[in-house]
C-alpha cells in the first residue's frame, strides 16, 4: 500500500484514456480482474475513481482534530501562564485568567493549528514534495486519464496487463520501468 | 438518461474539451503579456511606488502627518485597514463557504476572489503596523520572551484579539490558495516548453502528480480547510468589529457590530470581485466562457442581498440608539447624519443602501456596464461607512470641550489610493503568472447542464 502511493521504484504497465468516464469503468474493470496495487492518475479528481478504485477514506480528518485540540490546549495554557503565572497584572480589576477574553484567541490556535497540521499531514501522506516524479504522458495533467498495475501486485503479468487494459478500451498502452 | 425536470444553466459555454478547457486559462501564463498589461501594470506599479515614498515618510517622520489628532486618535490609517480586511472575506466565503454549500458556480471565480483576499489582507495588514508609530518596535505585538519583565501582552485586548485574527486569517487563506494551485502549477510544468518556467512550476507543484489517492487525501484537505476557514472568515470581521464594540464611546458600543461588520465585509467583498472580474474578462476574452453572465449575476445578487443586511443595520442601530432612551446614544446618531459629518453619511447610505436596488432588475444584474459602476459604489460606499463609524463616533462623545474634527491631509490621500497600487500591483502579477481559474476544479463541472458528447445523461 505505502509503495504503491509515492513514486516508488517498481515498474508496471499504464493505460491511458481520453475520458473520464471509461477510465472510471476500466478502473471498476481492473480491480474486478483481481488487482489490488494498481493506481489512476487523472488531471483532476474524477467523480467515482475512488469507489472504482476501492480507496478509504482518508485519515487526515483525524489529524485536523488531534491538532485542533493540541491548538486549543496552546492557547489556553499560553494565556494562562503569561496572565496568571509568569508576571500577573491587574488589568481592571479582571481575574488574572479571563476566561472569556480569552476565548478569542484559543479560537483562532484551534484554526491555525488544525489547518497548518491538515496540510502538513497531506504533505507527509502524499510525501510532497517530490522531487522530479517520473512523468507517465505530460498530458495526465491536462486531459488524459491513466490507469497503472504495478509490477508489484500478485496477479501481475506483462501480457496479461497489456491484454486487459486494450479490452477496456485504452488509446494507447505503455511499459515503464519505474513509476 | 438524465431525469433533471429543471435543466441546470451550464458552468461553461461553449463546446469545450478537457483540453481547451487547459488551454483557454493557461492562455494568459504561457504568452508574452499584452500591451494593455504592461500599461496597467506600469500604472499600478508607479502608485505603488508612490505609496511606498509616502509610507517612509510618515515612518520617519510620525504619524501626525495624516489628520489623526485629540479626540480623533484612529483615522485613515484604521478605516483603510477595516475596508482592505473587509474586502478580503468574499474570496474565503466563495472558496469555503459556497464550497461547504455545494454551489458548483464558485468554482470558476474561487481562484480569483481567494487571490484578492490575500493581497487585500497583506494591503491591510500594512495599516495596523505603521498606525502603532513606531513600525519598528511591532514585534512587541507577539507574546515571546523578553528581558523586560518578561512582560506578556494584554491578552484581555480586542487589539490583540485582531493580531491573533488577522495573521491567523493571512496564514491559513494563503495556505488555502496555495494548496488549490498545487495541481494546476502541475499542469504548467508538463506543458511547459521552456526549462526555465518547468524548472519554476515543478518547484511550485511539490511534483503533483495526479494519482488517485493523492486526489483522494487533497479532496478530504480541501474539505477541511474549508470547513476551518469559515468560522475563521467570520471570527475575524468579529473580531475587527470587537476593537470598537468593546469600547464604552456612543456609536461604536453596541452588541450589533459583530454581525452588522461581517454583512458589511461580505457586501464590500463582493463588490471588489465584480469589479476585478469585469476587468478581468475584457483583459482576457477567452476567460467570458468561464466566468460567465449567470455567475456575476449570482454576485450581484449576493451585494444586493447583503447590501440589504447593511442597509437593515443602519436603520437598527438609529432604532435602538432612540429606543435605549440614553441621549449620548441619541446624540451621535443624530450627529451622524446631520452633524459635520453629514455628507459622509448619506454618501454611505447612497452607495450602500440606494444604488445596489439597481439589482432588483434582471437587466441591470446582467449588465456588465452597470454591475462595474454599481461595484465601484460599492467600494466608496463601504470605505465611507468604516470612516462613519470611526470618524464620526471619535469626533464628539461625551464632553463638548472634548469634540473636534479630524484634519484630513495630503498625506491621507496619499496612503488611502497608494493602497491601491500596492493591491493591484500584485493583481497584475498573479493575473500574468498563476492560472487566474482553477483548471483542476472547473473541469469537473464543464458539463454541467450540458449534454456531453458520446453520453446519454448529463454529465454526473
Amino acid at each position: 500500500m505505502a509503495k504503491n502511493n509515492g513514486s516508488g521504484k517498481s515498474g508496471g504497465v499504464a493505460g491511458i484514456w481520453l475520458d473520464d468516464h471509461d477510465c472510471v469503468v476500466a478502473a471498476t474493470k481492473v480491480r474486478e480482474a483481481g488487482f489490488k496495487k494498481f493506481d489512476a492518475i487523472t488531471p483532476f479528481p474524477v467523480h467515482g475513481m475512488e469507489e472504482a478504485i476501492g480507496i478509504k477514506r482518508s485519515i487526515i480528518p483525524y489529524v485536523t482534530f488531534v491538532f485542533a485540540l493540541i491548538g486549543l490546549a496552546c492557547g489556553v495554557a499560553l494565556q494562562q501562564w503569561t496572565s496568571a503565572v509568569s508576571w500577573p497584572i491587574n488589568v481592571g480589576g479582571k481575574p488574572f485568567f479571563s476566561g472569556p477574553a480569552f476565548v478569542p484567541i484559543m479560537f483562532e490556535l484551534t484554526i491555525l493549528f488544525s489547518a497548518l497540521a491538515s496540510v502538513v499531514a497531506l504533505f507527509a501522506i502524499c510525501r510532497l514534495p517530490k522531487h522530479d516524479p517520473p512523468v507517465i504522458d505530460p498530458d495526465l495533467t491536462s486531459h488524459k486519464f491513466a490507469i497503472f498495475i504495478s509490477e508489484e501486485d500478485a496477479g501481475y503479468n506483462v501480457e496479461r496487463c497489456e491484454q486487459l487494459l486494450k479490452s477496456l478500451g485504452a488509446a494507447e498502452v505503455k511499459r515503464l520501468s519505474h513509476y | 438518461m438524465s431525469t433533471n425536470t429543471v435543466a441546470r444553466k451550464p458552468l461553461v459555454l461553449g463546446n469545450k474539451t478537457y483540453k481547451d478547457v487547459t488551454d483557454d486559462i493557461l492562455g494568459p501564463v504561457e504568452s508574452a503579456p499584452s500591451k494593455r498589461w504592461f500599461a496597467l501594470f506600469l500604472s499600478a506599479k508607479m502608485l505603488f511606488l508612490f505609496y511606498i515614498l509616502h509610507i517612509a515618510y510618515i515612518v520617519a517622520v510620525g504619524i501626525g502627518l495624516l489628520g489623526v489628532n485629540h479626540p480623533i486618535a484612529w483615522g485613515t490609517m484604521i478605516v483603510t485597514f477595516v475596508f482592505w480586511i473587509g474586502i478580503g472575506h468574499a474570496g474565503t466565503l466563495i472558496s469555503a463557504v459556497l464550497f461547504l454549500f455545494r454551489q458548483k458556480w464558485r468554482t470558476s471565480v474561487a481562484r480569483s476572489a481567494e487571490a484578492m483576499t490575500v493581497f487585500a489582507v497583506m494591503t491591510a495588514g500594512i495599516f495596523p503596523l505603521i498606525h502603532t508609530g513606531r513600525p519598528w518596535l511591532d514585534f512587541w505585538l507577539m507574546p515571546y520572551p523578553n528581558q523586560r519583565g518578561p512582560l506578556w501582552v494584554n491578552f484581555r485586548s480586542p487589539l490583540l484579539w485582531d493580531v491573533f485574527a488577522v495573521s491567523t486569517y493571512a496564514t491559513v487563506s494563503a495556505v488555502f490558495w496555495y494548496v488549490g494551485m498545487v495541481p494546476d502549477f502541475a499542469t504548467i510544468r508538463d506543458r511547459a516548453k521552456t526549462k526555465l518556467r518547468r524548472m519554476i512550476y515543478g518547484a511550485l507543484s511539490l511534483g503533483w502528480r495526479g494519482s488517485a489517492r493523492d486526489w483522494a487525501h487533497y479532496e478530504m484537505v480541501y474539505l477541511v480547510l474549508a470547513g476551518l476557514s469559515t468560522p475563521l472568515v467570520l471570527s475575524v470581521h468579529t473580531i475587527v468589529s470587537f476593537d470598537f464594540a468593546v469600547s464604552m464611546l456612543p456609536g461604536w458600543h453596541t452588541t450589533i457590530f459583530p454581525p452588522y461588520f461581517v454583512a458589511g465585509a461580505i457586501f464590500s467583498g463582493f463588490g471588489m470581485v465584480v469589479t476585478l472580474l469585469t476587468l478581468v474578462r475584457i483583459g482576457f476574452p477567452q476567460f467570458k466562457n468561464y466566468i460567465t453572465i449567470d455567475h456575476m449575476e449570482v454576485m450581484n445578487k449576493i451585494i444586493m442581498a447583503t447590501g440589504l443586511m447593511v442597509g437593515y443595520a443602519y436603520g437598527s442601530e438609529f432604532f435602538i440608539a432612540w429606543y435605549s432612551g440614553n441621549p449620548f446614544e441619541v446624540y451621535a446618531f443624530t450627529n451622524r447624519a446631520f452633524g459635520p459629518y453629514w455628507w459622509a453619511y448619506w454618501i454611505m447610505i447612497t452607495c450602500n443602501v440606494v444604488i445596489p436596488q439597481l439589482f432588483w432588475f434582471e437587466r441591470f444584474r446582467r449588465s456588465i456596464p452597470v454591475m462595474f459602476v454599481v461595484s465601484i459604489f460599492v467600494n466608496i460606499g463601504m470605505w465611507f461607512e468604516r470612516f462613519v463609524i470611526t470618524v464620526t463616533s471619535l469626533h464628539r462623545d461625551f464632553l463638548p470641550s472634548n469634540w473636534g474634527m479630524y484634519a484630513w491631509s495630503w498625506f491621507d490621500t496619499a496612503i488611502l489610493f497608494g493602497s491601491f497600487g500596492m493591491f493591484l500591483t500584485i493583481f497584475m502579477l498573479y493575473l500574468k503568472f498563476v492560472p487566474a481559474i482553477s483548471i483542476a476544479e472547473v473541469k469537473p463541472v464543464l458539463y454541467v447542464g450540458k449534454k456531453r458528447p458520446g453520453h446519454l445523461g448529463g454529465g454526473h
